[in-house]
């Protein structure tokens, strides 16, 4: 498991491995948001946790694509599949590597650019907190969607359509802590619903995930 | 080093598809430690559907297979080779799947020591398929089931990898090679023709107005 973790990272960094581009795009959507917008820092800093959140769930869409495409072209998930790692653990260590080369990215560099959206004091600490505990689930959900559209020619489409309104409860308590937490509010409850999809998503899709493999895999 | 428990690897009243299409019906085979199995037949007949089948990537129609359990080692057409990657990190990643230790006998038996910091997607069709074979030393596993394995490879690499077939029946192991040409083994021919599938017979309507 280790050996597929490593290999994953170092095939992100390597040339063309797409490293920074879902942390690129991110930058960028939110550099054009308040250029959208035009100067009325209230109104920015009221919409800021939704932006953010809405421009951390398209970057993490933006790599889905390649996360298992790449390896079924090339039959490495054939010879997976018939290797002793689990199917199981295979897609999950995929999602974790996609969580690390992109969810994270995003988590650290979101108080950076809560500055650009003029984002309230008190919703820093909370938008890291609601980030690191909702990406988790959009790496895995992502990992299912791909999964899902693993033997298609020009899936990426198609995977986007899939995944967006799997990512709706978490985008809704994402944001909910997010703007709560900037409005000094209790945010207990959402946060409390977000740790729950996201663990939710992480007990139970990586057999989803590995099932509908299977299945492509004919 | 021989094989743990080397198992011979049997099927019996296989019935295979692809692609929803019945290609292949009550086929009988064994394959015992120490075996060679090469399957001929005509385009399209089934043998890649076949070795599939047995690997586990897909089940069959009917049928069973007994054996095959985490002893398989699947070479298909493609290599599961990444190009960024060089040989030595290709292989020590195949070698941590599977659980083995050093990556040497990979290198020397396929003669890739030379190309070894090279990046694979900077070789030749047929040094990336040395290094896809080379992959099977460091499974472990006792059956080999190799589709099409000597594409793109020229005499002398064949010649290789007719050593390392023969070296791994030497120590029990087995393979199940579906192939066109003669690799010089001391290996059982299966003709896959037979076993080709009949058409259901169609819904004779006119028939029934005759």
């Amino acid at each position: 498991m280790n050996a597929l973790l490593a290999r994953d990272l170092k095939l992100a960094l390597r040339a063309g491995g797409g490293f920074g581009l879902g942390l690129a795009f991110f930058l960028i959507v939110t550099v054009l948001v308040p250029l959208g917008v035009g100067p009325q820092s209230a109104l920015l800093g009221t919409i800021a946790p939704g932006i953010l959140w809405l421009g951390a769930l398209l970057a993490c869409l933006l790599s889905l694509d390649r996360l298992l495409a790449l390896d079924w072209e090339d039959g490495t998930l054939d010879l997976l599949a018939t290797a002793p790692l689990p199917l199981e653990a295979a897609v999950s260590i995929k999602a974790l590597a996609h969580w690390i080369t992109t969810g994270l990215p995003l988590v650290l560099a979101a108080p950076v650019l809560g500055i650009l959206l003029n984002l309230p004091a008190p919703g820093y600490f909370w938008m890291v907190v609601s980030l690191a505990l909702g990406t988790p689930a959009l790496s895995v959900i992502g990992t299912f969607g791909a999964a899902l559209t693993v033997g298609l020619k020009r899936g990426g489409l198609l995977l986007s359509l899939l995944v967006l309104p799997l990512y709706v409860p978490t985008l809704i308590f994402g944001a909910e802590v997010a703007r709560r937490g900037a409005a000094g509010m209790d945010i207990a409850t959402p946060a409390l619903m977000l740790a729950g999809i996201t663990a939710a998503t992480i007990a139970l899709l990586p057999f989803a995930s590995a099932a509908v493999l299977r299945v492509n895999l004919r | 080093m021989g094989y743990v428990a080397p198992m011979t690897l049997s099927a019996s009243d296989l019935a295979i598809s692809r692609g929803g299409v019945r290609v292949l019906e009550n086929l009988n085979l064994t394959l015992a430690p120490g075996q060679a199995l090469i399957l001929r037949g005509p385009n399209g007949i089934g043998k890649t559907t076949l070795l599939r089948t047995l690997s586990g990537l897909q089940p069959p129609l009917a049928g069973t297979i007994a054996g095959a359990d985490d002893r398989i080692a699947y070479a298909g057409h493609s290599d599961g080779i990444k190009p960024t990657l060089t040989v030595t990190e290709n292989l020590n990643f195949w070698a941590r799947v599977f659980g083995t230790s050093s990556i040497q006998v990979a290198l020397d038996s396929f003669r890739l020591a030379d190309l070894a910091d090279r990046p694979a997607g900077a070789l030749s069709a047929g040094q990336k398929r040395r290094l896809g074979l080379s992959r099977l030393l460091l499974t472990g596993r006792a059956i080999w089931i190799l589709d099409e394995p000597t594409v793109s490879l020229d005499t002398s690499a064949i010649a290789m990898f007719a050593d390392a077939v023969r070296a791994h029946l030497g120590q029990g192991g087995s393979a199940m090679i579906a192939t066109h040409i003669d690799l010089g083994l001391d290996a059982e021919v299966m003709e896959l023709g037979p076993f080709k599938a009949v058409p259901p017979p169609l819904d004779d309507f006119d028939g029934a107005f005759a």
